[in-house]
């Protein structure tokens, strides 16, 4: 497999100090944008073939018949599959297996795979498709809670047997949580004011860079390789080998570059295609997505409707919340169960409050699956309690960051779950620094000198396109806060494995780190070496490419990388240290008492006292031998949510983050241009600060993007702009100023007191937008994305 | 797909007669999203970038002479003077990589009626400059947009250049996008003030079923200019008048709801940019006309 282009500088050899703490470059950076970097969609291998996909073109369809026929007649084409050549499993899905792997008798949303076919060159694949006869009779789709739970409602899942399916109202419910605490009824009693609305968010799409692809190689055993673009090697291993009828053994897969994620990637999209098109025509398949085909190809936020009420004694203490959290989770269950989990257990926000009343659910529709995606149910609930407390200040005469700071959670208080968060939680603390930050001037448009003004229009709403010049813009500020659980939770065993291996190479000590992580420009190959440097003392690190034969590093997502695998290679770095020790001791020992009196350490190459004496040099006592550790290692188990009460010890730590937004509104053409967005949020310890600061200002435009921007538009199950032409993600000419405090409060848990930081940005972002929005125009915006026709009342 | 790849004008002539169906493609920036998109297969491409007289222009005494290839980038730093309204509307298209690349002749070869070089055109009045085996002629712009995506133009013509008034006045365009940059207009308005004529242009995208002139404004505003001998005055326009344009241009529209934007707001919206666009423009005119002290604020 010569043809699979890994950059050689994925393998990080910094001659530099580069631990723990410090700023050290992304060894994939400069390949990324100077466009060098080998993306999934680059893999190439000789004689291979191109598969192409037919899907769906309806959202809910019986399917009569599949006339293959004139498909398989077009030259170049090897093989055009459906429902019927399945050679075992039929199903598969992250948490449930409720997704056909091609559509047998029914489509439930638009886009689902029917056939797949492979042919010499993609236009010939994609031509054969598009000849492929499937006779449909069209039903009214199911697309929202109404229709999915009257009366007369199609069962879109007859017969299920999941861990859910016992607790649920109804069987097009995927899953519900509610959780109750304390006494709702007599705390109403006792509110002085009463603050109660309804949200909604639109539907998001991780709209990631690089789209779905993969090559898959047909091996002589019987078995498969597979090279791909994914988040979790291991989840789509255990989904994939039951498809193909193989022992997991037998399906050995890599990572491939991959261009973003954002949970988009941790739903099986072309894997278990490429794979069957290879291992039925024997000849290596490539499937790569278009731009269109990626909006069909992967799992969205899940869109919501969320009632809330607050009740609040004059003196502005919360004494109750009752809330109701409805996720069209679409056609299959995806990670719907775990994202109802988050919505219900976060849907508080970082707020300590003592009687609460939560239900959250996901629907099954038949508007587009919903899954994973940076933020992961907490997300929505937070524009919800956000804007409550917008609401709350006002009705209380406070202002809106003092308001919070009265109810701020803190360190010892209790969540909705009846948990108690045992580690740092400085709520009030970020919030009291994104406003005491210096505020971006007025007017910040315009520049005087002696020959008068001059106007910038990329710093005004509407930008290049010139529609003002400061006529009709407002400024409004608004504040957020947001709380999100780091790594998986309600006792899913959350665990990752690391081998890593010591020796001397050309003279000099040598760590090899080798995982299954994925790295999906996160920056974890960055952060993962820094650990092995710090543990071990060593300038030269090699991260190996990630893949199966090691056991698994658990998902990239949920911001847990850094904390898990991380966790997993500073433990086995651990007991390589202390296997080297007893190696010095046998070799060196009896040159020096300090071998066996003083407490030893890795520095520099060298074996060190933490008086600081040298005793050898690293490679002295190695010598030939190789030292290699391989180990699984967890993070404190979590505990499952009472189904009834949602009680229950759920999340290994919480991640907390503040926002400012500053925003111009031109009130008269509802444009808005977002001049700052300032940020606060706890880290616990930046291991690495420039890539902190990266995944904060990251975090931060993905939340800008759904307060104004993105939006997969849906009407009847159809999805209406498929393309970058219509979802629109923010350009650098958005992206505002995004200054960072960084905050490091250990968490006495995590490994280096970190906290994982990717997501809690997300959260606060899109509600300080709309909050300062709501502060410059008056209207109560109760939808995100915030259109201009919601400022116009057009 | 066959590539034509000519490397005369009259090469490209000659294909186009014997191909009629071919599509030609310059920059790129719209035909091969069609393609890649699948929205389209023409048996022929017509390559035009071998064609070097498509990528230059002539500035004339009261004509710009713009080759259909010529990018916008280059628009925007050459023509800033000449062509200020289609400069602004240059400016708004696309990214940096796309105004590299994209060009006038093929924003009229889409004739989309969310062109954006369409409202800028309109106004400041100009000819097609279209050409076939059979001869060569001119097609004046409000002519041109026959349908949506539909045009003036047969089977076996090319543009090979657009033929645009030299501004003796100020212009303006301003284009609503939900973006701030790289967006597709919701909807566009261009003006431009001819003050030597004593009359008034406009063009609206993204409005109507084609780019549209709002006449009725124009003409209410050339009157109005007149009547109260503001063109010489240089008297700042009364509020109820600059209303009055703006509403008028609303009316000139006729649009639809589509996942870019609402019916409702592109009226209104249309209206607030006529209103700005014709503040700005005035503001200009009385500076140039040496009637205000201070003068408008530049724009960077």
């Amino acid at each position: 497999m010569g043809a699979t282009r890994i950059p050689a500088s994925l393998t990080q050899a910094s001659q530099a100090r580069g631990g723990v703490g410090e700023s050290t470059p992304r060894p994939d950076g400069t390949l990324k944008v100077t466009g060098d970097f080998a993306y999934a969609s680059d893999l190439w291998h000789e004689d291979m073939l191109w598969g192409h996909t037919l899907r769906s073109p309806h959202a809910y369809a019986e399917i009569r018949s599949v006339d293959l026929s004139q498909a398989l007649r077009v030259p170049g084409v090897y093989a055009v599959l459906t429902h019927a050549d399945l050679p075992a499993a039929t199903h598969y899905g992250l948490e449930i297996a409720d997704q056909p792997v091609l559509a047998r008798d029914v489509v439930r949303c638009h886009g689902e795979p029917v056939a797949v076919v492979a042919a010499d060159h993609p236009e010939t694949a994609r031509r054969a498709a598009a000849r492929i006869v499937v006779d449909y009779r069209e039903l009214t789709p199911i697309t929202d809670e109404a229709s999915a739970l009257a009366p007369d409602a199609p069962v879109l899942h007859p017969g299920r047997t999941d861990a859910h399916a016992a607790h649920v109202p109804h069987p097009n419910v995927v899953h519900r949580q509610p959780i109750t605490r304390g006494d709702v009824a007599a705390a109403r009693v006792r509110a002085d004011i009463v603050v109660s609305g309804d949200y909604e968010i639109g539907m998001q799409d991780q709209a990631f860079l690089g789209p779905e692809s993969g090559l898959a190689v047909p091996a002589a055993d019987g078995g498969v390789d597979l090279y791909v673009a994914t988040q979790w090697l291991h989840s789509d291993l255990r989904q994939l080998a039951p498809v193909l009828g193989l022992p997991e053994d037998k399906v050995r897969m890599t990572l491939s570059g991959v261009g973003g994620a954002f949970g988009g990637r941790e739903d099986l999209s072309m894997q278990a295609h490429a794979c069957l098109l290879a291992l039925h025509t024997g000849k290596p398949v490539k499937m790569v997505y278009n731009r269109f085909e990626s909006f069909f190809g992967h799992v969205h936020r899940h869109p919501a409707r969320l009632h809330y009420e607050h009740g609040a004694s004059r003196d502005g203490v919360i004494q109750y919340l009752t809330c109701r959290i409805v996720l069209d989770g679409g056609a299959y269950a995806s990670a719907s169960p775990a994202v109802v989990g988050n919505a219900a257990s976060l849907g508080a926000g970082p707020y300590a409050i003592d009687n609460v009343d939560i239900e959250a659910l996901a629907l099954y529709t038949n508007n587009p699956p919903c899954g994973a995606m940076r933020g992961f149910g907490a997300v929505q609930a937070c524009f919800a309690y956000e804007s409550q407390m917008d609401k709350l200040a006002a009705a209380l005469g406070l202002h809106p960051v003092e308001l919070r700071r009265r109810n701020a959670l803190s360190q010892g208080a209790a969540m909705p779950t009846g948990q108690v968060v045992d580690s740092p939680a400085p709520v009030a603390e970020l919030l009291r620094r994104v406003r005491a930050m210096p505020m971006p001037p007025e007017r910040q448009w315009v520049t005087a000198d002696e020959a008068g003004e001059t106007i910038d229009v990329r710093a005004l709403p509407g930008g290049r396109a010139g529609t003002t010049h400061g006529e009709g813009v407002v400024r409004g500020v608004g504040y957020a806060v947001g709380v999100k659980n780091v790594g998986f939770s309600e006792g899913f065993d959350d665990y990752s494995t690391a081998r890593v291996r010591l020796q001397v190479v050309a003279g000099e000590p040598v760590a090899a780190v080798h995982t299954a992580m994925a790295e999906v420009g996160q920056g974890g190959v960055t952060v993962h070496a820094q650990i092995a440097r710090t543990e071990l003392g060593v300038a030269e690190v090699t991260i190996h490419p990630a893949d199966t034969r090691i056991g698994s590093a658990g998902s990239t997502s949920a911001s847990r990388q850094t904390y898990v695998t991380g966790g997993a290679i500073r433990h086995a770095c651990e007991l390589v240290r202390e296997r080297v020790f007893d190696l010095g001791r046998a070799r060196f020992g009896s040159h020096h008492p300090a071998w066996a009196t003083a407490e030893l350490l890795l520095e520099g190459g060298k074996v060190v006292t933490d008086g600081g004496e040298a005793l050898a040099d690293l490679a002295d006592v190695l010598g030939d031998e190789v030292i290699d550790v391989e180990r699984e290692w967890r993070h404190r188990p979590t505990e499952a949510l009472d189904p009834h009460t949602g009680q229950g010890f759920g999340h290994v730590q919480y991640s907390f983050a503040a926002h400012r937004a500053v925003v111009e509104v031109d009130t008269e053409l509802g444009l808005v241009k977002v001049v700052e967005l300032a940020c606060a949020q706890d880290v616990g310890k930046a291991l690495n600060p420039l890539s902190v600061t990266g995944q904060i200002q990251g975090g931060s435009t993905q939340g800008l993007g759904l307060a104004l921007l993105e939006e997969i538009v849906v009407a009847d199950g159809k999805v209406r702009n498929p393309s970058f032409t219509d979802y629109l993600i923010p350009t650098i000419v958005d992206t505002p100023s995004i200054p960072v405090d960084v905050l490091e409060l250990a968490d006495p848990h995590a490994p280096y007191g970190l906290r994982g930081v990717g997501e809690a940005p997300t959260l606060s972002a899109t509600p300080a937008i709309v909050a300062a929005i709501r502060a410059a125009t008056g209207l109560p915006l109760r939808r995100v994305p915030v259109r201009p026709e919601h400022l116009t009342g057009t | 797909m066959d590539f034509l790849r000519p490397t005369t004008w009259g090469e490209a002539l000659a294909a186009k007669a014997e191909h009629p169906s071919a599509v030609p493609i310059a920059g790129g920036t719209d035909v091969m999203v069609e393609i890649n998109f699948d929205h389209r297969r023409p048996a022929h491409l017509i390559d035009l970038t071998r064609v070097a007289d498509l990528y230059t222009w002539e500035v004339g005494d009261e004509r710009v002479r713009l080759g259909a290839a010529v990018p916008y980038t280059r628009i925007m730093t050459h023509l800033r003077a000449e062509l200020p309204g289609l400069a602004l509307a240059a400016h708004t298209v696309g990214s940096p990589q796309i105004r590299n690349r994209g060009s006038v002749g093929g924003n009229l070869g889409a004739a989309s009626p969310a062109g954006d070089c369409h409202p800028a055109l309109l106004a400041a009045g100009a000819e097609v400059e279209a050409e076939s085996v059979r001869g060569t002629r001119l097609i004046p712009i409000d002519d041109f947009f026959t349908g949506v995506k539909r045009s003036a133009l047969e089977p076996d013509e090319l543009i090979r250049a657009v033929r645009i008034t030299r501004a003796t006045g100020p212009q303006q365009f301003a284009k609503v996008g939900t973006r701030n940059a790289m967006v597709i207009a919701v909807c566009a308005f261009g003006l431009a003030l001819h003050p030597e004529q004593r009359r008034v242009g406009t063009g609206i995208g993204s409005a109507a079923p084609t780019p549209v002139r709002a006449r009725t404004a124009e003409e209410f505003l050339a009157a109005a200019l007149a009547d109260a001998d503001l063109w010489a005055s240089g008297e700042p326009l009364p509020q109820g008048l600059v209303r009055e344009f703006a509403e008028l241009a609303a009316g000139a529209c006729n649009p639809i709801d589509d996942v870019r934007g609402t019916a409702a707001y592109r009226r209104h919206a249309v209206a607030v940019l006529a209103r700005r666009t014709l503040g700005w423009a005035w503001e200009s005119y009385r500076d140039q006309i040496g009637s205000t002290e201070g003068g408008a604020p530049r724009c960077a």
